[in-house]
């Protein structure tokens, strides 16, 4: 007799909920620092528009967003993986009868809530605050396309939690995910961005992710099958990464 | 199959290597329901091991492991089963209530959370986060989510180090009430009293293999000889204590200790050798001796 998936699953998300808002580091952090950011990038041109018509303060807005949801995803996987493992939670889950995909589903799903969070609740500063109007049609393709399209990060993520410890990890998605949003114009629009910068954005995973976005106000993008086998392509090189330090963890650890 | 006749564990020839550390050595054992088992030896005797290689926390290099007769990795198996690790953490900012819960979710029929808060004396800390927590609280914890899941059978490893008084008379009375209940334990310690206060066995176990296997009583049978301690004076000759059954000979500053069932042959036979001993004391070894001198070898052979 075993007890029923669904069960664990709901206690699972339950508990990670909790570990997630408990630790004002990553709460605060997830559904503050877009909002921050935007105030002082996106505000001050919310009512301006581009020459093709398109609403420079929603761009900025959706493009904080893509932020923002990348930012729940690396941080909330990367610091939360590797601080489990500093602190040898997994071996405590190991000799549970808990599958580990379960354990990764309610993570992914609490990873998941955090990010919709954040992106309404940028969405609601940047319409009330800046002003800033798109048909609500708009504005839930925005927030579809963003969660369907964040998986890069949550292997990112992966990759960051099983590579570092529990010290490292924070330094190493600073040092990985802020250049990354910059060079791929989610703080400005790539063409402001330095010359060599706009030469590497396009092999970049959030310039891709980005697209989706900007795709979604209006703004001329890249076909979205594009975006999104870049965006596949990432997922499985990034999830490939966390496999091996995954499996090297196992051996060393559990061989 | 049946839980009635189906083994809690079984390890068939197991052995186990780390690089070039042989831990485990061939071991086969079988537990079966209902027993309280101790698993005894010193440091880096293979004890943790045998625990890991049960519950599938590690893989054997060679030989059979069943839990439950399904491979320990069997949800079906991990099911049945309640554990207790050495050096696991626990998630800090989850309160000590939160946690049972979540644990109990993992299995089939709990126990409420107030009843594994109550067994394992941790009801005043229900509503503490865990990381809050001493480090005799947080080994009472680790018992409380062992035992809430209602297991069959719980394997703690080394479950009452960091317990303070306290603490461990909870621990041996939620024991003592699981044994009671017919529930299977398996744990391994350095504490020769609490083996013989709470196990129905003792599995002896030294350099990776089983050195003794039997109840604590036929255990202090077998080996509880006497401590024999003299003086001498002049050398002792080489072969002084060729051919003796006698055991955890120490010689140092002229002091001579050994352990003996048989002190009157010994005795004699040093006699007979030459040996003078002076300050002669006979006394009955305690548990920790006996099986110390069961996991040293015996001298001359």
């Amino acid at each position: 007799m075993t007890a029923p998936l669904l069960g664990m699953l709901g206690a699972q998300t339950l508990a990670e909920l909790r570990a997630r808002w408990r630790v004002a580091a990553f709460s605060v952090t997830s559904l503050v620092l877009p909002v921050v950011f935007f105030t002082f990038f996106g505000l001050p041109y919310a009512s301006q528009t581009f020459p093709d018509g398109v609403s420079v303060g929603a761009y900025l807005l959706v493009s904080f967003a893509a932020y923002g949801v990348g930012n729940v995803m690396v941080y909330g996987f990367g610091i939360g993986v590797a601080n489990e493992r500093g602190m040898k939670v997994d071996l405590l889950m190991r000799a549970t009868p808990l599958p580990p995909a379960v354990a990764v589903l309610a993570k992914v799903l609490v990873a998941l809530a955090f990010a919709l969070v954040s992106i309404v609740v940028l969405i609601v500063f940047g319409v009330v605050v800046g002003g800033i109007r798109q048909d609500l049609t708009v504005w839930l393709q925005v927030i579809a396309r963003l969660l369907a399209g964040s998986m890069p990060f949550v292997g990112l993520g992966f990759a960051i939690g099983y590579t570092a410890g529990p010290h490292a990890a924070p330094a190493l998605a600073n040092l990985i995910y802020l250049p990354l949003s910059f060079a791929s114009g989610l703080f400005l629009p790539v063409s402001q961005l330095p010359g060599f910068v706009q030469k590497i954005a396009p092999y970049l995973p959030s310039y891709h992710y980005g697209q989706l976005a900007w795709s979604a106000v209006g703004a001329r993008a890249e076909p979205l099958a594009v975006s999104l086998a870049w965006l596949a392509g990432y997922t499985v090189v990034f999830l490939a990464i966390a496999m091996r330090a995954y499996r090297r963890e196992e051996t060393r650890k559990f061989a | 199959m049946s839980p009635d006749t189906t083994s809690v564990v079984e390890l068939n020839d197991l052995t186990k290597r780390y690089g070039d550390v042989q831990a485990l050595r061939g071991i086969t054992l079988r537990i079966a329901a209902g027993e309280i088992v101790a698993m005894l030896g010193p440091n880096g005797a293979g004890k943790t091991t045998s625990l890991s290689l049960m519950l599938g926390l590690r893989r054997p290099s060679s030989g059979d492991v069943r839990l439950f007769g399904l491979p320990p990795t069997d949800r079906r198996a991990r099911s049945r089963a309640g554990v207790m690790l050495q050096e696991s953490g626990a998630p800090g900012v989850l309160t000590v209530r939160e946690l049972i819960a979540l644990f109990a979710s993992y299995y089939p029929a709990p126990l409420p959370v107030e009843q594994a808060l109550a067994m394992a004396g941790l009801e005043d800390k229900a509503a503490a986060r865990v990381a809050t927590l001493s480090g005799g609280q947080r080994q009472r914890l680790y018992f409380a989510l062992a035992v809430g899941g209602n297991p069959e059978a719980l394997f703690l490893d080394e479950p009452t180090v960091g317990m303070d008084i306290e603490a461990r008379r909870a621990f041996v009375a939620g024991i003592q009430a699981l044994a009671g209940a017919g529930k299977s334990v398996i744990f391994t310690t350095h504490y020769l009293r609490e083996a013989e206060e709470l196990a129905t066995r003792i599995v002896v176990i030294d350099r990776g293999v089983v050195i003794a296997d039997a109840t604590p009583r036929a255990l202090m049978a077998r080996v509880a000889g006497k401590r024999v301690s003299f003086t001498v004076a002049e050398p002792l000759p080489a072969d002084a204590f060729a051919g003796l059954v006698i055991s955890a000979l120490d010689v140092s500053d002229g002091r001579v200790r050994f352990l003996t069932s048989e002190p009157e042959t010994a005795l004699r036979r040093l006699f007979a050798r030459g040996v003078e001993p002076r300050d002669l004391e006979v006394a009955g070894a305690d548990l920790e001796e006996a099986v110390l001198s069961l996991t040293r070898r015996p001298e001359g052979a």
